[in-house]
């Protein structure tokens, strides 16, 4: 009994930080540049389409491609920024919204064109497949990649945003795009390398994604309802509440369906309103 | 904005005289007949309508565009696959704007059960392809059926299950996605197989929109069934197998049996060496050896596509067309080629089939088949069948 409950808690938390890594670029876009990107999902899937392709047409082993996805979409999210993103940076966020999707809808129909609608294969090296048997539990591999990985990049975020001079620009940037200007800081470079560490993370996610989630074309829709959960539970903006948003829909989502499967498909969305009703601008959020 | 809306009324304005202008021109032509077309060819079912969408290209490549003295004309819709009032508005359209004869298509079942009413007012032929619950031919006297039914390729599965002793397959868990046919497959599964002795654990029904089937496989490996009886739409097949091995509930002794859908040979590449051995009962495999399915799949190859389950329903559905307006003489009335497409009897590519007058729905051979890899592709090899199936509607 209590096997099946660690068990399951690891696949929460495995889950979770899934959840996290593809949702903390949206985080940063959205509580770092109050930009509301709902083309976030579009940039996750084009990480895991960078992936496919470097794997399958090019032969580069999978560990290898991640890197390469992660800077291929941050390099997109440069080249979108300063030619669209940038426009509606005063502009309200109907409009923001009314543009990314329409981004996202234009991405979907491009990745139907040049990969097809199908799934996408994905082989993951030897080492990353099966299961471990560790303290009577057998633990997936891929998953418990998965945990490090969230683990190294959450102390990576952490540290840039807390602790660097480019964090502090950030932070500066946000609060008073006027003042941080006027103190010499190049606030449009700020922005436009926020936006692409927020892309590039994304496109991280859906690589690492593939495997779980799968990947054709309309991902950005199918899961955008996930990120959007994680960013809103956990407070835009706020790494440590993103996280704690992702492992806890993480957790609840894999018990309910575990323990309770005839409901364990709304257990993640009661949790949500309950959450939000106590703490309306998310665990970690900046108050309204 | 307002510029833009003017523009863009100005361009409805030229677009609609150009129609009108050309209204005349069509009519005064050879009289085409034409078979509206509506397939999910966006979205997340888009690779539903590519499927069926190449069948039917094939099709009139192979058997010619006209037939019994009078051109086929196909115009093709896209209805995104996920709304249904989409769907039916653009089956009015069809009907009421372009005057087609037969309607056909329609990826899922929701989507044909919204149009129904739209072949009935306008007595026109529905030639369902794809979508599969049991229940559609009733929604309306004009609905044809070429593809498949949940219950009818999973009644057969049942039945073996329950037959092979040698086996051991005596307790099984259901796992089923949360939508109409899933709630078909599982129920028939239920009914069939305990009927046959045999014991049904537990069901699980998974959302439709799942990300993650850990919970459930988990749930499964713990009570440690003999089988488990999986249906998921094609396409969730690759991260359910994948999670299936990966989670090692082969190892743990744990025998899957599904549907065809779980091992879609359009994503057989991708599935790969995870579903080797796994059984599936379905009406189709690209695998079938018959001199006819070769040379379909070799023209399907041409167009980029392994021909699947759900292009064999299109080029049925086409054939089911051709063959009526033989039997009118070219004669496009509604009525009269429903008529003449009930009982109509084939050599499809998927094997002999019949479109049962009574209930609009395929009599079919149901195969038994194993995944494995054949010269180099994983396929499903057909080893045992149910011949003359016919659909045994929900239990």
């Amino acid at each position: 009994m209590i096997g099946n409950f660690l068990g399951v808690l690891f696949d929460g938390i495995a889950y979770g930080s899934l959840l996290f890594l593809i949702g903390i670029g949206l985080s940063v876009t959205m509580g770092l540049m109050n930009f509301v990107n709902l083309a976030h999902g579009a940039f996750a899937a084009m990480g895991g389409y960078v992936c496919v392709t470097a794997m399958n047409q090019l032969g580069v082993p999978f560990l290898a491609t991640l890197p390469v996805a992660f800077i291929a979409t941050a390099l997109m999210g440069v080249v979108l920024e300063r030619t669209l993103y940038q426009r509606l940076y005063k502009a309200t966020p109907l409009d923001q919204v009314l543009f990314s999707i329409g981004l996202t809808f234009m991405a979907v129909a491009g990745m139907t064109y040049v990969w097809g609608p199908t799934q996408q294969p994905v082989r993951l090296p030897e080492f990353l497949t099966g299961q471990v048997h560790l303290l009577g539990l057998d633990l997936g591999v891929y998953r418990l990649f998965l945990i490090v990985i969230v683990v190294f990049v959450t102390a990576a975020l952490v540290y840039l945003v807390d602790r660097t001079r480019f964090g502090a620009q950030v932070r500066a940037s946000v609060d008073n795009q006027q003042a941080s200007a006027g103190l010499g800081i190049n606030v449009n470079r700020v922005f436009a390398l926020t936006f692409a560490l927020g892309s590039g993370l994304a496109g991280l996610g859906g690589g690492l994604g593939i495997d779980v989630l799968g990947l054709d074309p309309s991902f950005p829709f199918k899961y955008m309802v996930y990120f959007l959960l994680v960013v809103a539970v956990g407070g835009a903006g706020s790494i440590k509440g993103t996280l704690v948003a992702a492992l806890v829909l993480g957790i609840f989502d894999v018990a309910g369906k575990y323990y309770a499967p005839q409901i364990g498909a709304f257990v993640i969305y009661a949790l949500m309103v309950v959450l939000l009703v106590l703490f309306p601008a998310g665990l970690y959020g900046k108050k309204a | 904005m307002r510029n833009i809306r003017l523009r863009s009324s100005g361009l409805w304005a030229v677009l609609a005289t150009l129609a009108t202008l050309m209204v005349p021109a069509t009519v005064v032509a050879a009289e085409p007949v034409k078979i509206g077309l509506i397939l999910p060819m966006s979205g997340p079912f888009a690779s539903t309508g590519k499927e069926i969408e190449s069948a039917v290209r094939v099709y009139q490549k192979t058997h010619g565009d006209s037939v019994a003295g009078r051109k086929v004309e196909i115009i093709l819709r896209d209805d995104g696959g996920t709304q249904p009032d989409v769907t039916k508005r653009l089956a009015q359209e069809l009907v009421t704007k372009d005057h087609v004869q037969v309607i056909a298509g329609f990826g899922l079942t929701p989507l044909a059960m919204a149009s129904a009413p739209i072949a009935t007012q306008a007595k026109v032929p529905m030639v369902v392809m794809a979508a599969a619950t049991s229940i559609i031919p009733t929604k309306s006297p004009y609905i044809v059926r070429t593809g498949f039914t949940l219950p009818q390729v999973t009644a057969p599965l049942a039945d073996w299950a329950v037959a092979h002793k040698e086996l051991k397959i005596r307790s099984v868990i259901t796992m089923v996605t949360d939508y109409g046919p899933g709630i078909d497959a599982e129920k028939t599964f239920v009914s069939r197989f305990t009927a046959g002795g045999g014991k049904v654990v537990e069901s699980l029904r998974a959302p439709l929109q799942n990300p993650d089937f850990a919970p459930f496989l988990q749930r499964i490996k713990d009570a440690k069934p003999d089988a488990v009886f999986i249906f998921v739409p094609s396409g969730v097949g690759t991260a359910v197998m994948k999670q299936f091995a990966e989670r090692g509930l082969d190892k743990a002794g744990i025998r899957l049996i599904a549907t065809g859908d779980l091992t879609d040979d359009n994503e057989m590449e991708n599935i790969g060496a995870a579903a080797q051995g796994v059984v599936t009962s379905f009406h189709y495999s690209a695998a079938h050896d018959s001199p006819e399915n070769k040379a379909y799949v070799a023209e399907m190859a041409k167009l980029g596509v392994r021909a699947n389950f759900h292009s064999v329903g299109g080029y049925d559905g086409m054939h089911v067309i051709y063959e009526a307006l033989k039997k009118t003489g070219g004669d496009s009335n509604g009525d009269k080629l429903l008529a003449a497409m009930k009982g109509l009897s084939w050599l499809s590519v998927r094997g002999p089939v019949t479109l049962d007058a009574e209930t609009r729905d395929m009599i079919q051979t149901v195969y038994i088949r194993r995944v494995a890899n054949v010269k180099g592709v994983w396929s499903n090899v057909e080893f045992d069948k149910v011949e003359k199936f016919k659909d045994p509607g929900v239990q």
